[in-house]
């Protein structure tokens, strides 16, 4: 081949190649709705038999506490030391409560605890699910008449969708706790001032509860691609560990991007 | 025209599958091309052929997994590519199916991978599904192993946990995926065994499919021989042992060339070698 006709063949090859890959991307947006209804179509024996979904609960929520808790705690500290330093400026050291609870409840609770999650949990699950789809355990049970979805997929996402808005609260509690004992405990704050004017100022309709709101939105996100990027798994170990990474990439972006359309509907007159 | 049995035979009430001209491909390649074959209640049938001839994709189609592009696959009287997803898990319940790899659940015990089903489709009480799973155990000489996990078994253990699995629920027919894949000359003879003396206990119909001509002589009923998609040869092992048919002669033999090449297609060695050194 000369080279004068590689550069409009190589134009021809990328343009062929993009094509196919909004091509694929649109499929598998599409397949994953599917996924989505026959999903929910085969969620009523995880509801039946709860004790299904308990177990996951135990296995991706209560398993995932510890990295929520301790980074709950060291980000609220964090949030303790950097807010002081601001606020002190101005003297309105006492509004570090306000300041420390606001940024958890509103933002940082539910972002990066269901960041954790995904790279928790998250990628458990697609592990678990992609290595049982490669090792035929789910064909086995499809040809056993246990409906895989209904047994395996289902359970595993209500079990995180239950999950995230717990690990969210709880890691703004400590965090919140973590502002005080910074604050309060080693800087020297008030301690009336420190809870008083949290109290006065965090709102539950509109502060806590859009929190537990965001985080149960990022719980069905994070399940859902946990779930489905495990079940689309290409059945080798390339292909498992290739969902993998997917599942925490796709969920990172996913709670970003969500976050910031939730946001901008929930605070719009801050 | 391949005619498996008699006229008699083909009665629908004795065979308990009846495969008619069945074409099947993945997306544009072709695998079964006008298949068809008849299985017999009570009787071990092996598919044998090499692979990559179709064998498994054939068992798919029976446990409706697969559809047809065209033809039928008739189980106890049903047809399977006709069959809704109630009426078809009402058929699989009274299936088993061995995985070439054993399929087991790994995050169970052996004892709980018995009993999957078991829970799973009856309301029994537990004492009363310990005591199924062991006798079932106990079958295939696992009794002692059921609190192992998977990860512990060796490969011929894991087959044979794998087979107590597939007989839980008594069914009218199992299916074996390659049972003799991987296993040392004590394990083979073992499966083998079972897989004979299950049938008969149970009063079950068996297909095999399955390479392992040697094995699969000393216990099968009746032999169909696939190539490309189509049974070419078949017969009792007394008429397979003395077939004459190149294909089959082929096989039983072992030998690398014969109507099976030993070359994928590909064009002359000379032209592709001198014809890259040329460009």
């Amino acid at each position: 081949m000369s080279e004068r006709s590689r550069g409009p063949a190589s134009i021809l090859t990328a343009v062929t190649g993009l094509g196919h890959r909004v091509n694929d991307a649109l499929a598998r947006l599409g397949f994953a709705t599917r996924f989505l209804i026959v999903l929910l179509r085969w969620s009523g024996q995880s509801f039946r038999r709860f004790h299904l979904t308990i177990r996951e609960i135990y296995y991706c929520g209560f398993q995932s506490l510890l990295i929520i808790i301790v980074s709950g705690l060291f980000i609220g500290m964090v949030l303790g030391m950097q807010g002081y330093e601001t606020l002190q400026r101005y003297g309105s050291a006492e509004a570090l409560g306000v300041l420390v609870a606001l940024s958890l409840v509103r933002e940082l609770g539910p972002v990066v605890a269901a960041l954790l999650f995904a790279s928790r949990a998250g990628s458990s699950i697609t592990a678990e699910i992609g290595l049982m789809k490669a090792t035929e355990q789910l064909t086995a049970m499809d040809m056993m008449a246990i409906n895989p979805i209904a047994r395996v997929v289902a359970p595993r996402f209500w079990g995180g969708v239950i999950s995230m808005p717990l690990l969210a609260a709880l890691f703004s509690a400590t965090g919140v706790f973590g502002g005080y004992l910074i604050g309060v405990v080693f800087i020297g704050v008030d301690e009336g001032a420190f809870w008083s004017q949290m109290q006065a100022s965090v709102d539950f309709r509109y502060d806590v509860w859009s929190g537990i709101v965001k985080s149960f939105i990022f719980g069905i996100a994070v399940s859902l691609i946990a779930v489905f990027e495990g079940y689309d798994a290409v059945p080798t170990a390339e292909g498992v560990s290739g969902s993998i990474k997917g599942t925490v990439v796709k969920s990172a972006l996913a709670i970003l991007a969500l976050d910031f359309v939730l946001t901008s509907f929930m605070f719009r007159e801050g | 025209m391949l005619v498996p049995f008699s006229r008699k035979d083909r009665v629908s009430d004795e065979n308990l599958i009846e495969i008619k001209d069945l074409d099947f491909a993945y997306e544009d390649r072709p695998i079964l091309g006008g298949i068809s074959l008849a299985i017999p209640r009570g009787k071990v049938v092996a598919i044998m052929g090499g692979s990559g001839c179709g064998k498994t994709t054939l068992l798919r189609l029976i446990g409706g997994q697969l559809r047809p592009q065209r033809g039928d696959v008739i189980v106890d009287g049903q047809s399977v590519p006709q069959l809704d997803d109630d009426a078809l898990y009402a058929l699989r319940r009274r299936m088993g199916m061995l995985f070439q790899f054993g399929a087991l659940f790994t995050d169970v015990s052996v004892f709980d991978n018995v009993a999957y089903q078991m829970r799973e489709h009856t309301d029994l009480p537990e004492e009363l599904i310990r005591d199924m799973v062991l006798m079932k155990l106990n079958a295939v000489g696992l009794r002692g192993a059921h609190q192992l996990m998977p990860a512990e078994l060796s490969g011929g253990m894991a087959r044979r946990v794998a087979l107590a699995r597939a007989i839980a629920l008594d069914p009218m027919l199992i299916m074996y995926d390659e049972p003799f894949a991987g296993l040392d000359p004590i394990s083979l003879g073992v499966i083998g065994q079972l897989i004979r003396k299950l049938n008969d206990a149970l009063g079950a119909t068996t297909i095999m499919v399955t390479h392992d001509i040697q094995e699969s002589l000393l216990i099968v009923d009746y032999i169909y021989f696939m190539s490309e998609g189509k049974i070419v040869a078949l017969g009792n092992p007394d008429e397979i042992r003395a077939s004459a048919h190149p294909f089959v002669h082929q096989f039983v033999f072992a030998e690398a060339d014969g109507p099976v090449p030993f070359h994928y297609p590909a064009p002359p060695l000379a032209s592709e070698l001198l014809g890259r050194a040329a460009a």
